[in-house]
């Protein structure tokens, strides 16, 4: 961030007091959490960016050469004429130098531009990623705010009544669900309460909403939408309250034993009060260093997830994109999930420096 | 881990007695937690699985056009599958590549893991910087999507191909856990005694760290192949790997696009594999989380 290049310098001697001065800049800015936490994000995402256009573009056999290559031979084109219409669905032109096709590709990147999809021309990789990604985000979204808001509570729960049946029940249910793949769930709950059971209709269940419903602000069309959505829903909840759990019941249990909360007892104060104002607030801390990984976790595995219940996000789309070779529409998606899970560690972070004094004191170096 | 104090002066015990030590240990603390302990035969089990399975069927049998999705019977106990080949017999046979496929990528990754975190972890400064950052970079990716699109790209028919695909995306968690361990040994006394007496930076990491660290790296592994078969199944299930041989993977994928779902005659067909997975990965997490009580006491509660 700091850029020397910019500065015009007139002598030796202002060049090495410029330099000095942005080095000492570069250090004050380094040593601020959120900078440093945002600098990380922004690496990540230029990196993955890299990753993906060395795939696309430079392995032996990469989707470009194979595009221009079936051009060429089975419809006769030039090889001018092939890259041309390369450059038409990729982000840059294969005809430019190596170097200057990474710089328009990070340029388009930087602009939205995510290049078109081959199998179905004419339609951008934006467009397809604006129709698709909102159901994914609203379907792991909910799904990972109701297993956070539930495995909080029921940890608070087995914390306060530990040793109990309760607390035995909840502890061996949570670690089993911790345990076993999500997407073995999602396929236990087609099976059993879908087509065994026929509790839903797994069929009409298809999609993020129904064919003959418009999209609107309408209550019918969010009922219908929650609908669709309550099975991925389902899943996401049962395979990550499980880790929620466990985390809040331990956090409690350690908090539960501070000296604050003896001395609240001592001062004779609401049990309601102390559970929430200085057990429950202080016990919640450690969990949003997880919040991170968990929607990594859960925007990740609704890869696995949408294809199961064929609810139609973004990881549905991205799996029809990789069985047809749509290698736009596949980089497009993975940059725009690699974007959102980024984005969603940064503000769990910065919400948790907020949150916890302590980081930002330390500069965050203990993590 | 306990160091007394006239054992400094005596010659320091060998490393097959140290791991030996260790495994005694973790063996008797397994066996005081019961849940533990049945994870730790369940993994045994599977192991024996992996080992034995593919010589107690050496053959899935050939396809059976008239013997399509059987019901459960004494010659078929899980009944058949969608070209009549008995199920029970590709349940016993499908073990062993997934098995061999995640401890290979868990080797790896583990590998990776502590060579890097135990070494950034005692040298410190700009190299721990460095991999940190990598570490932390590589951990917001989203392992899953990373996977699906990188075998769109590399066909991945070699086991050891699948492995180190597996282990590519693994390691991160693992360097994190090892380095915190080894910079909390790394003040321990036995540790400063030896850099007091200048044994170099390999003895110290290889022989007086590391060793203490067997209970953990075998946590550190069994958490890696536990992601490694997560990772796997999804692409045997996504058809994103080769479908050839017997494995659970392939027994999922085909059971789920062949329709088994919707015969009730079928269902043994699809939950053996659902079943088998679970209980393979249930009884790695359960063995682990109870190693981990013993050999992390602040998880341990009154």
């Amino acid at each position: 961030m700091a850029r020397p290049a910019t500065v015009e310098p007139t002598s030796a001697h202002s060049v090495a007091s410029t330099a000095a001065t942005l080095g000492r800049l570069a250090l004050i800015l380094w040593r601020s959490y959120i900078v440093r936490r945002l600098l990380k994000a922004a690496l990540t995402i230029y990196l993955v960016s890299t990753l993906t256009f060395f795939l696309i573009r430079l392995m032996p056999g990469n989707p470009v050469d194979v595009y221009i290559n079936t051009l060429i031979s089975q419809y006769g084109f030039s090889y001018q004429d092939a890259a041309n219409q390369a450059a038409a669905l990729f982000a840059f032109n294969p005809n430019e130098p190596l170097l200057a096709q990474y710089r328009d590709y990070l340029q388009a990147l930087a602009h939205g531009d995510f290049g078109k999809s081959i199998t179905s021309p004419g339609t951008t990789v934006t467009s397809i990623i604006a129709t698709y990604l909102p159901w994914t985000l609203f379907s792991t979204g909910l799904g990972l705010l109701l297993s956070f808001a539930l495995g909080v509570l029921l940890g608070m729960l087995t914390a306060y009544r530990r040793e109990r049946p309760i607390d035995h029940l909840l502890t061996a249910l949570g670690s089993f669900f911790q345990s076993v793949p999500n997407y073995l769930v999602a396929i236990v709950i087609v099976v059993f309460f879908g087509v065994r059971l026929g509790w839903f209709s797994i069929a009409e269940m298809r999609g993020a909403y129904s064919p003959g419903v418009q999209p609107s602000l309408s209550v019918t069309f969010i009922k219908d939408a929650l609908y669709h959505a309550s099975l991925p829903i389902a899943t996401y909840v049962l395979t990550t309250i499980g880790s929620w759990l466990l985390l809040m019941k331990s956090s409690t249990i350690a908090t539960l034993g501070e000296d604050f909360v003896t001395v609240a007892r001592a001062r004779g104060l609401k049990d309601g009060r102390i559970m929430s104002a200085y057990v429950g607030r202080n016990a919640i801390l450690p969990l949003f260093t997880q919040a991170a990984i968990a929607a990594g976790f859960v925007v990740g595995g609704a890869v696995v997830i949408e294809q199961i219940f064929q609810y139609q996000g973004i990881g549905y789309i991205l799996l029809q994109a990789i069985n047809q070779r749509d290698y736009p529409i596949m980089q497009g998606i993975f940059l725009i999930i690699t974007f959102a899970v980024v984005l969603a560690n940064v503000l769990a972070d910065l919400l948790y420096s907020r949150l916890d004094p302590r980081i930002r004191a330390m500069g965050g170096s203990q993590r | 881990m306990t160091t007394q104090p006239e054992l400094l002066a005596m010659k320091p015990p060998s490393l097959g007695h140290r791991l030996a030590r260790s495994f005694r240990l973790g063996l008797s603390v397994l066996w005081q937690n019961k849940v533990g302990f049945l994870g730790f035969l369940g993994v045994l089990f599977f192991i024996a699985l992996a080992i034995f399975g593919p010589l107690i069927a050496p053959s899935s049998g050939e396809p059976n056009m008239a013997q399509i999705y059987q019901p459960p019977s004494w010659s078929h106990p899980l009944g058949t599958d969608y070209e009549g080949r008995d199920v029970l017999t590709q349940v016993v046979r499908g073990g062993r590549p997934i098995i061999l496929v995640g401890a290979l990528a868990a080797i790896l990754s583990t590998l990776i893991a502590i060579t890097l975190g135990a070494l950034v972890a005692y040298v410190e400064g700009v190299l721990d910087s460095i991999v940190m950052l990598i570490t932390d970079v590589v951990l917001t990716i989203p392992q899953l999507p990373l996977l699906v699109v990188l075998a769109a790209f590399v066909r991945l028919n070699r086991p050891w191909l699948l492995a180190l695909i597996l282990a590519l995306l693994n390691w991160p968690t693992l360097l994190r856990a090892v380095r915190a361990q080894v910079l909390s040994l790394k003040a321990r006394e036995y540790v400063e005694a030896a850099r007091a007496l200048d044994l170099g930076l390999f003895h110290i990491l290889f022989r007086e760290i590391l060793p203490n660290m067997a209970s953990y790296i075998l946590m550190s592994f069994t958490i890696g192949m536990t992601g490694a078969i997560y990772g796997q199944v999804v692409l045997y299930f996504l058809g994103l790997a080769p479908l050839a041989g017997d494995n659970w993977g392939i027994m999922l994928n085909l059971a789920w696009t062949r329709g088994a779902i919707f015969y009730r005659d079928s269902m043994p067909y699809i939950l053996a594999p659902v079943i088998a997975i679970s209980l393979l990965q249930l009884s790695m997490v359960t063995m682990t989380r109870s190693l981990e009580q013993v050999f992390n006491p602040r998880l341990r509660e009154g």
